[in-house]
């Protein structure tokens, strides 16, 4: 009982994280984008389901089918617009990481301060789905478990199309060997927006998932970019399974030590985690060893 | 190339050697750094306004954290996150004993906190570089945060201290004004050392600097230690300031992203670089938030923004290639 | 010599108010809220609205009376935000006074930014009205800082009430002696889990549970249903509004379903009638309103008027109570005088929507310890021998879904 529980909690928990991660591990993996408005872009399609659903009257779940062209819209044309000069300035060379770096801070504020413009400070919140389900004599939200569902569905399929497709193998190619890709005719820039696009759809579909469980307000993004930062690393830069696997480590171990030691230490326990793994495993759980 | 290293640093932070300097600048150059210092000490007694004083403060904190930061941060190439880490444990150092025990004693002690905590970090991250790094870094930080909190609420049963003790504005603002001389000095003085040589062959290639004969793991965690020194008694000169700290006072990670950036923005591979990006940062802040108090962050962005895709090398590069136009383009 | 330039200082002074200058024509009032970080939420809450409601009635009336001036004197706002950050607040107060040089300085939010711009008001003789500053160490600061009012009352106060309250419970036999405690690991739920623990015994009650979850959490149900399977007769979440919501949400999704359920800050916001609606019936918190009182529901009225939305349960009304007492002092005084003020407010009672206010030892005690969602309003239930206080609902309904 015990053990579903913590079972439960924590693959539900993970699941969101994982979810979470995800675009940014794409973005970055394969745009070499450190996008750290990455959780604003979040809070923002949770505010824009919030005016779909409570205001609307959309059905939740017509939202996150709308949040993923408008999210990958919405990434794509900064990738083009915002980032594509910095990219042809910089040749893709180091340098790009720091000027990201500084231009999606930029970013992150610009997010933000619309979305306070727009909706305030203040806390929203509606629900959808909240609904006990019942699993082994243990229960758990449906929303929740819609989260869990969907990171291993879209985690997997986008696995299974990185390896299967002509698009994925060359989206792969762009990560590994940025300046090999235009030798074999890949258009480096056209993919490594496709792939921050495909972030940018992520990432919306998460907002609108969080919207459905957990309040919200303007000032939160940050929380979920740290956390997607860490997952990241912790997975392996570029690596969805390592997204899914460490995601899922990292809401195991908080569910844990919730339940068996002092919830806490939950936070102080996933850092302790992350930490280690990286000490241990520096390129991350799934990472090549870097030089 | 792997996703690994993030090589960032290097060409916003490009080294200057190379470029002749003529003895009479830095005669010049120490006359004027004296002058100014004359100047700055003197300030707060020709205002009597604590706004003036306080915009100094706010000035000299961020010089000092950034031009600390980049002490190891520029040469080696090693962005770290963890500037918040040190920060908070000087600001907390400071809070728990700063009513009973003596200023220096107290200060002492956050030092040496500090550079222990910089020494086990350092010898915890030798293998890790680039990105990993970075957010290391930030985990630690975060890490921090979180076992003082549950030491608190465990331990001592309370979070949030309160800090009642007779140091004045202006004290910490020359105490800020001595660490920031500390750090120049000290800085200048590096760069000119084996030590500076030996963090740019490190900066430029970690495995030719072991092959030359470097103890890199040695210059590093120095570096980094002497580095986080400074930022910690930056905590804990600054503690007085607030009467009420918390963990989430003491610990805001925002502290380590602002050091970053404006590190970033002055230039980190020169000595004067980061003073460079926090004048006009910290003014900027200032004039932002007190003009347009509803629009500050989308101001702000804007402003990051335009400060990426204007000055692409760091304002201090700027200002000097806008004086020596002829200079030539060194290759990224 | 220093005599000599005080009398001329004073004479130049008095020869510039015979001119225009000194015609007080407008007062300026400065406050720096966090309109960005983490306690923006807060803010546009309970804080900003009020002030904003404040002002426009004030000045739709024609201003503030100033008997000196006998005349009517708009205020004029000046505003900045703080960014959740002390530092940021010492320096936007400091600007506010020595650079605007506004005639008055309405506080920050929260205890931490309160306690951090008080040396400063204090320095310069300003009145500082902590509306939302809850601190045991209240008296202790009041003595410190003359001029500091204290509006929102003790830790110690409200976990005093609270367990008072539920031991009257107790002794009707309507609930059982076990409790299940959690609270968030930062200012507010320490002080608060802090203080109930010292008492708890006190009022024949066992805890069964008392753990500290870090700021942040955004799964709740470990704890949920480990405190579940305890079954205790009574929880409390000494929690923040974001905590408060998912608890709820997770004790509902759970079916944990205890006689008392009670939770932190947020239980009296818009956003948790908003969201839990019918489900609210029977939720305990922290506050509470009489809204049987006429002064209060008129008072509802007209902040959903004026901001679009409707205040805050707890702080909401006592920060506008706070407000009204400011203002009344102030034309009392008639004059831009902040040490008289301060006097007028340490010694005058005010009438205010919360009632006649006094601000005794410059801190007010009058607030209610706990509300209840009875019927989708939160009244206030504890101090019980207050007029104005329902009768709790025990055993709470249970949830619906």
């Amino acid at each position: 009982m015990v053990l579903i529980d913590i079972l439960l909690g924590g693959l539900t928990l993970g699941g969101l994280y994982a979810l979470v991660a995800m675009g940014l591990t794409l973005q970055y993996g394969v745009a070499r984008i450190m996008n750290l408005a990455h959780g604003e872009f979040l809070i923002l399609a949770s505010f824009a389901a919030f005016v779909l659903v409570s205001q609307w009257r959309l059905h939740p779940l017509l939202a996150l089918v709308l949040a993923l062209p408008l999210g990958f819209a919405l990434q794509w044309a900064v990738y083009r617009v915002l980032l594509t000069p910095l990219v042809r300035r910089t040749q893709a060379g180091p340098a790009l990481e720091a000027d990201s770096i500084l231009a999606t801070f930029g970013l992150l504020f610009i997010v933000q301060g619309i979305v306070l413009v727009i909706f305030g400070g203040n806390y929203y919140s509606y629900s959808y789905l909240s609904v006990p389900v019942s699993i082994l004599g243990s229960t758990v939200a449906a929303n929740r478990l819609l989260v869990l569902a969907l990171a291993v569905l879209i985690g997997g399929a986008l696995y299974v199309a990185l390896i299967k497709t002509r698009l994925g193998t060359a989206v792969r190619v762009v990560a590994v060997a940025p300046r090999f890709a235009p030798l074999v005719g890949i258009d480096v820039r056209a993919l490594s927006a496709l792939a921050f696009g495909l972030g940018g759809a992520l990432v919306a579909a998460c907002g609108v998932l969080v919207s459905m469980f957990l309040p919200f307000s303007a000032s939160m993004g940050v929380v979920f970019t740290m956390k997607a930062l860490v997952v990241v690393i912790m997975g392996g830069v570029g690596h969805l399974a390592g997204c899914l696997a460490a995601g899922l480590l990292l809401g195991l171990v908080e569910s844990i030590v919730a339940r068996l030691v002092d919830p806490g230490l939950t936070l102080a326990a996933t850092y302790v985690l992350f930490l280690g793994v990286l000490l241990l495993r520096p390129a991350g759980l799934f990472g090549r060893a870097a030089r | 190339m792997s996703s690994g290293r993030l090589d960032a640093v290097p060409a916003r932070a490009a080294p200057t050697q190379g470029v002749p300097r003529h003895p009479a600048w830095g005669w010049l150059a120490g006359a004027v750094a004296l002058a100014a210092l004359a100047a700055l000490a003197a300030a707060p007694a020709a205002t009597a306004s604590d706004y003036w004083l306080s915009l100094g403060i706010n000035l000299l904190q961020y010089a000092v954290m950034a031009t600390a930061w980049a002490l190891f941060s520029g040469p080696t190439r090693y962005v770290s996150l963890a500037t918040v880490a040190f920060f908070g444990i000087g600001a907390y150092t400071f809070a728990v004993l700063g009513e009973t025990w003596p200023q220096p004693v107290v200060l002492l002690t956050a030092l040496g906190l500090g550079v222990v905590l910089a020494v086990l970090t350092g010898l915890a991250t030798l293998r890790l570089s680039g990105v990993h790094f970075v957010i290391f870094t930030f985990g630690l930080a975060e890490l921090v945060r979180q076992l003082v909190t549950w030491w608190e609420v465990n331990v001592t049963k309370s979070v949030g201290r309160y800090v009642f003790v007779d140091i004045t504005q202006r004290e910490i603002y020359w105490q800020l004004l001595a660490l920031l001389v500390a750090v120049l000095a000290l800085g200048a003085w590096i760069r000119r050392s084996r030590l500076g040589l030996a963090l740019r062959v490190i900066g430029d290639d970690e495995q030719v600097a072991s092959h030359l004969g470097i103890d890199t793991a040695r210059t590093k965690i120095l570096l980094f230690a002497i580095s986080a020194g400074f930022i910690t008694l930056t905590g804990a000169v600054m503690a007085p300031r607030w009467t009420y700290l918390d963990p989430a006072i003491a610990f805001n990670p925002t502290v380590s992203f602002q050091v970053l950036i404006m590190a970033l923005l002055g230039g980190a591979g020169r000595l004067f670089g980061p003073l460079a990006g926090v004048i006009p940062l910290v003014l900027l802040f200032e004039v932002l938030s007190a003009r347009f108090p509803n629009h500050f962050p989308i101001l702000l962005g804007l402003v990051f923004l335009g400060i990426v895709y204007l000055v692409p090398n760091g304002v201090l590069e700027a200002v000097q290639r806008a004086g020596r136009p002829r200079r030539t383009e060194s290759p990224s | 010599m220093l005599e000599t330039r005080r009398a001329l200082l004073t004479l130049a002074a008095l020869l510039a108010c015979a001119g225009p200058a000194c015609a007080q024509d407008k007062i300026r009032i400065g406050w720096a809220l966090s309109k960005t970080g983490p306690n923006a939420g807060g803010v546009a809450t309970t804080q900003a609205p009020n002030y904003q409601l404040w002002v426009q009635e004030v000045n739709a009336a024609g201003g503030l009376l100033l008997k000196s001036t006998g005349k009517r004197v708009p205020i004029e706002v000046v505003e900045y935000d703080d960014r959740s950050s002390s530092e940021e607040a010492v320096r936007a107060v400091e600007r506010l006074i020595t650079q605007d040089k506004v005639d008055f300085v309405l506080p920050p939010w929260g205890t931490a930014l309160n306690l951090a711009v008080g040396p400063t008001l204090h320095k310069h003789g300003y009145p500082h009205l902590a509306f939302t500053a809850v601190t045991d160490r209240a008296p202790e600061l009041a003595k410190r800082w003359p001029n500091a009012f204290f509006f929102l009352g003790t830790s110690a106060q409200y976990a005093e009430g609270l367990m008072a309250h539920l031991e009257s419970l107790r002794r009707e036999g309507r609930i059982g002696p076990t409790v299940a405690m959690v609270s968030v690991a930062d200012g507010f739920g320490i002080d608060l889990s802090g203080a109930a623990r010292k008492v708890v015994e006190k009022h024949g009650f066992k805890l069964v549970y008392d753990k500290t979850y870090p700021l942040g959490t955004q799964d709740m149900a470990p704890m949920l249903q480990e405190i579940k399977a305890l079954d205790p007769d009574v929880f409390i979440a000494f929690s923040y509004p974001p905590d408060t919501l998912t608890i709820t949400d997770q004790a509902r999704v759970a079916g944990f379903n205890p006689k008392v359920f009670y939770t932190g800050v947020g239980t009296a916001f818009p956003v948790y009638k908003q969201r839990f609606a019918a489900n609210t019936e029977g939720v305990m918190g922290i506050g509470g309103v009489n809204f049987d009182s006429p002064a209060i529901k008129d008072y509802f009225k007209r902040h959903q008027a004026a901001t679009g939305r409707e205040p805050d349960r707890w702080a909401s009304a006592i920060t506008y109570a706070g407000l009204q007492a400011f203002q009344q002092a102030l034309e009392r005084v008639g004059r831009i005088d902040r040490a008289a003020v301060s006097a007028e407010l340490k010694k005058g009672s005010f009438d205010t929507i919360v009632g006649p206010m006094k601000l005794d030892q410059q801190v007010y005690t009058g607030q209610w310890e706990v509300g209840q969602w009875q019927d989708g309003e939160f009244y206030a239930i504890a101090p019980a021998q207050r007029a104005g206080a329902r009768n709790a609902i025990v055993p709470k309904p249970a949830w619906k879904h």
